[in-house]
């Protein structure tokens, strides 16, 4: 449990939220060209990095906004909150 | 050889003062190079490395673990053992492990304390009792005692549950399989963990991965905190840290890690002789030998390796019990703890060769791989000595993610994700 600085709302409890997985995994632009494999990566495979990790999150029961969220899942600790559409911050 | 455990000994140690017990297992450190390393020291690497021994006579192996053995999730979990699920392919493989569990501590000479008091699934809404009619059915085609219950036979059977229809999810009926029950989580650890270890298994404590060593598509070993451990096959065994270790061999597995938590209250006289379990309000409790309520609680929907979870998780499951057991209300709790358990998409595990010659994966068990343990331990160990697939776990490969032939038990086989 901890603190999200939604950038809408400000900083509002973590149960207020809905992670929403992995960030930046981009959405395939020809979809009836992809291989099998690559439907697998893009729909299943994740990093699910122990350490710094980028991801979504969605202010469910709040402004209900997207995000995007640098997070480390070693200690829950997080990095850096951006807006959708943002570049990422560099780590 | 191993002294064998029986009656005569425990009075010949008595007599000793309990001081003269021969170790369980030894201590060594890494030899240069092994057939086979089984990366994870829990239950379920441990009865891989048993069965590699004992059934493919692969004595020259070694099991490392980064912890101590059986401190990751097989000392964190609920300890819940059944086989309902709705897939043919899925009832194989637990009721497989179901029937290893049966024989278990005759075999090992080790008491896993296995009880098979019963399993109890609750339905709160008539989705669920058309899902849970639908899985009996399912069940006894596949050969699993199961049969669905109505409310009175419910209450009958566990008095202690409020069956009010006045109740916010009125219980409206349930399942149970009696061949299911529960075991003691770390005695299954020690007794595979001596059972291996008599057959020649190195079990190698405190001893991390740090990186898996290939020659093109082959695996020519592992890089650890003890030093170079050279083989040619690589079983991992790693539940919630499985990505982790696949990172080091340049592969991705369809995972993500979550904390799953549990907790146990103050010890009581004995009250609930079986084991309930309710998906739909997410209320799991049995009753420990020792006279604790042992209570599952839900994972948190973030990946996380911090083995904490959330408060508001417990929050909701000690609502749903108090609700449908209100002779707890005065309980206190007297521990809470998580565990990280890798989730696969369909909820089902991996249990498969990879694209890297001799590294093998067994993961992707999320919240319910202790019930499986001596089963996986099996097929795993098969499939590492024949470098094939058992027929019982040819489904649980990894290559379902892309053939999209997945095994999806979520909310099928009543588990709650």
């Amino acid at each position: 449990m901890f603190l999200i600085n939604c950038p809408y709302c400000g900083e509002r409890d973590q149960q207020e939220f809905k992670a929403g997985g992995e960030a930046h995994i981009e959405r395939p632009k020809q979809p009836t060209e992809l291989s099998d494999d690559e439907w697998a990566e893009y729909l299943f495979m994740r990093k699910n990095i122990k350490g710094v990790q980028f991801e979504r999150w969605n202010h469910a029961h709040g402004c209900r906004k997207w995000f995007n969220m640098v997070r480390d899942t070693s200690n829950d600790e997080i990095k850096a909150i951006y807006k959708m559409g943002e570049k990422p911050p560099a780590q | 050889m191993k002294n064998k455990y029986s009656v005569f000994s425990l009075i010949k140690n008595a007599l000793s003062y309990h001081e003269n017990w021969q170790r369980a297992w030894k201590d060594p450190a890494p030899k240069k190079e092994y057939d086979a390393v089984i990366v994870g020291g829990g239950g379920h690497g441990l009865a891989t490395a048993y069965y590699l021994a004992k059934k493919h006579n692969m004595n020259n192996i070694a099991v490392v673990e980064k912890g101590w053995i059986g401190g990751g999730n097989t000392g964190r979990n609920t300890t819940i053992i059944r086989s309902n699920y709705l897939w043919d392919a899925s009832a194989g493989l637990y009721d497989h492990a179901l029937k290893i569990w049966e024989g278990l501590s005759q075999e090992l000479n080790y008491n896993v304390m296995f009880s098979q008091r019963g399993v109890m699934n609750l339905a709160h809404n008539l989705q669920d009792v058309r899902d849970l009619k639908r899985r009996t059915h399912a069940n006894r085609l596949n050969g699993i005692d199961a049969v669905y219950l109505s409310t009175e036979e419910v209450k009958k059977f566990c008095p202690i549950i409020n069956t009010s229809p006045d109740i916010r999810y009125p219980v409206l009926g349930g399942t149970l399989q009696r061949r299911a029950g529960t075991a003691r989580h770390d005695a299954v650890a020690w007794g595979y963990a001596r059972g291996a270890d008599s057959m020649g298994v190195d079990i190698i404590q405190n001893c991390e991965v740090k990186g898996i060593k290939r020659n093109g598509d082959s695996v020519e070993g592992i890089e650890t905190t003890k030093g170079f451990i050279k083989t040619k096959k690589v079983g991992v065994v790693a539940a919630g840290h499985s990505s982790v270790i696949a990172n080091m061999a340049g592969l991705r597995l369809p995972l993500e890690s979550k904390p799953l938590q549990a907790l146990v209250s103050e010890p009581v006289k004995p009250i609930i002789d079986t084991v309930v379990m309710s998906n739909a309000v997410h209320a799991y409790v049995s009753q420990s030998d020792k006279g604790e309520l042992v209570i599952g609680a839900g994972t948190d929907d973030y990946v996380s390796y911090t083995q904490k979870g959330s408060h508001q998780i417990v929050e909701g499951t000690l609502n749903a019990i108090l609700e449908l057991y209100p002779i707890f209300s005065r309980m206190r709790m007297l521990r809470q703890w998580g565990g990280i358990v890798d989730i696969c998409p369909d909820a089902s595990p991996i249990l498969s060769k990879t694209s890297i010659k001799g590294l093998y994966f067994n993961c992707g068990w999320g919240t319910g791989g202790f019930k499986a343990t001596p089963g996986s331990g099996d097929l795993f160990a098969h499939t590492i000595a024949n470098d094939e697939p058992h027929k019982l776990n040819a489904a649980f490969n990894l290559n379902r993610f892309v053939s999209g032939d997945l095994v999806d038990e979520h909310g099928a086989a009543a588990v709650a994700h």
